[in-house]
């Protein structure tokens, strides 16, 4: 979706701040807030596509005016809502009025190292051949789904070239749906500056984004 | 923002209310467990962090057998040492040269190779540096401190899928016979961003 978070080439924001020995965390809530988010995830009650959508879906002037934990907040509401896991109720008196929803685990402490270490992995078995190749000249698509996508504005109807095949990757445009993963292949593909951002580009910025192949069109 | 919560939280501010709310519901709903929240806390705080990458960037300077391992599949590379899994999953090394630098954003939210360099800092998912670095990066290097040969090429990798990037910054002259260990010093977390380069060795002594 169009949304407040795609940031890239947008103007007026201002310069960097930038913090000497900067802490993982600025306030306690931050690390509450990490941690819960982490730990519902690891539920398995929505897909990480998914609980990007959420933050994303934030109406624009909310987005851009919380902070990164507080989206996260506000992002898990949603998610807890959306799946039937807790009532907005619920979430406003910080008490359970109804009961739990059975869901698929519970993480605990013995085990965080073990689910951290494991990760979750996106690659998925090839099930059909490559449609592009390294060195292929692509134009990725005009579009603009309402819904979760992974390919920026600013680099839509744009042309590139194929530079690496990472092999077959989730979908995310899909699963963040609730359709499923539809494993597709993913592409590192690398534009020219100028072919992005027009003659004013620096001459020497090339960009690379990582894009699955419903995205790219042959040129 | 609502603001008539108990008068007995007034001291607290809303988020930090909604966030303590939300913590106490999922543990009455038997959601998520406490203990294991001051676990993962305490990983990121202990555990994770740009030390990881820094040993990694330090071992393929050092170890040539190493270097081509972590540039032909740095996930494989990198799970040598140790670091594996959420965040890291799928790795790729980019690395700096004289005609070309590395800088690596996520435009669309927040992804970081956290595996290497831990949680990422406040300015990296920030909007200044999110909607810019693609855009004008040598505008973004220079309020790092940083400034590149104008022939110097730029390539900028925003990290639109679940790949996972650690720039490997230029070894600094006068660091011959470094032990590993001695090099990762010179490894900031800015240079595996591409914000930064790796620092001068007599910046290290003046340090010591």
């Amino acid at each position: 979706m169009n949304g407040a978070h795609d940031l890239g080439g947008q103007m007026g924001f201002g310069p960097i701040e930038l913090e000497e020995n900067e802490p993982n965390f600025h306030a306690k809530w931050e690390e509450r807030a990490f941690a819960v988010t982490l730990a519902m995830g690891a539920t398995g009650s929505w897909t990480l596509d998914r609980s990007r959508f959420a933050r994303e879906s934030l109406p624009p002037p909310v987005y851009l005016s919380s902070s990164y934990y507080e989206i996260w907040t506000l992002g898990l509401q949603k998610l807890l809502v959306e799946n039937g896991l807790a009532g907005r109720d619920e979430i406003d008196a910080g008490h359970a009025t109804s009961p739990a929803k059975e869901i698929k685990q519970v993480m605990k402490a013995e085990n965080v190292a073990g689910i951290l270490a494991r990760g979750g992995p996106v690659d998925r078995p090839e099930n059909q051949p490559a449609r592009f190749k390294p060195g292929d000249r692509i134009r990725t698509k005009r579009m603009n789904p309402e819904h979760h996508t992974r390919l920026p504005r600013y680099a839509r109807d744009t042309v590139g070239t194929i530079e690496a095949v990472h092999g077959v990757h989730v979908f995310p445009d899909t699963n963040a749906q609730g359709l499923g993963e539809q494993p597709t292949w993913l592409y590192g593909v690398v534009f020219e500056g100028p072919d992005i951002w027009g003659p004013d580009s620096d001459p020497k910025l090339t960009v690379r984004l990582d894009l699955w192949e419903p995205y790219l069109d042959p040129v | 923002m609502s603001h008539d919560h108990d008068h007995e939280h007034s001291e607290l501010s809303d988020i930090e209310l909604r966030v303590r709310a939300l913590e106490t519901l999922l543990t009455e709903k038997g959601y998520i467990d406490p203990p294991a929240l001051d676990e993962l806390i305490e990983t990121y705080e202990t555990k994770i962090g740009p030390k990881n990458g820094a040993m990694v960037v330090a071992k393929a300077w050092a170890d040539p057998d190493y270097h081509a391992r972590l540039m032909n599949d740095a996930t494989a590379a990198i799970a040598e040492l140790g670091f594996t899994g959420r965040q890291g999953e799928h790795m790729v090394a980019v690395e700096n040269t004289a005609e070309t630098h590395n800088m690596v954003v996520c435009t669309l939210c927040s992804c970081y190779p956290w595996t290497v360099l831990g949680l990422p800092p406040v300015w990296y998912k920030s909007a200044p540096y999110r909607s810019r670095a693609v855009r004008d990066p040598r505008g973004v290097l220079a309020e790092f401190g940083v400034s590149l040969p104008e022939q110097t090429n730029i390539k900028v990798w925003d990290s639109t899928a679940e790949v996972r990037y650690l720039v490997v910054p230029q070894r600094p002259a006068g660091t011959d016979g470094w032990s590993e260990q001695k090099l990762a010093e010179l490894v900031t977390r800015d240079s595996m961003i591409g914000t930064g380069l790796a620092l001068d060795p007599s910046k290290l002594e003046e340090a010591a």
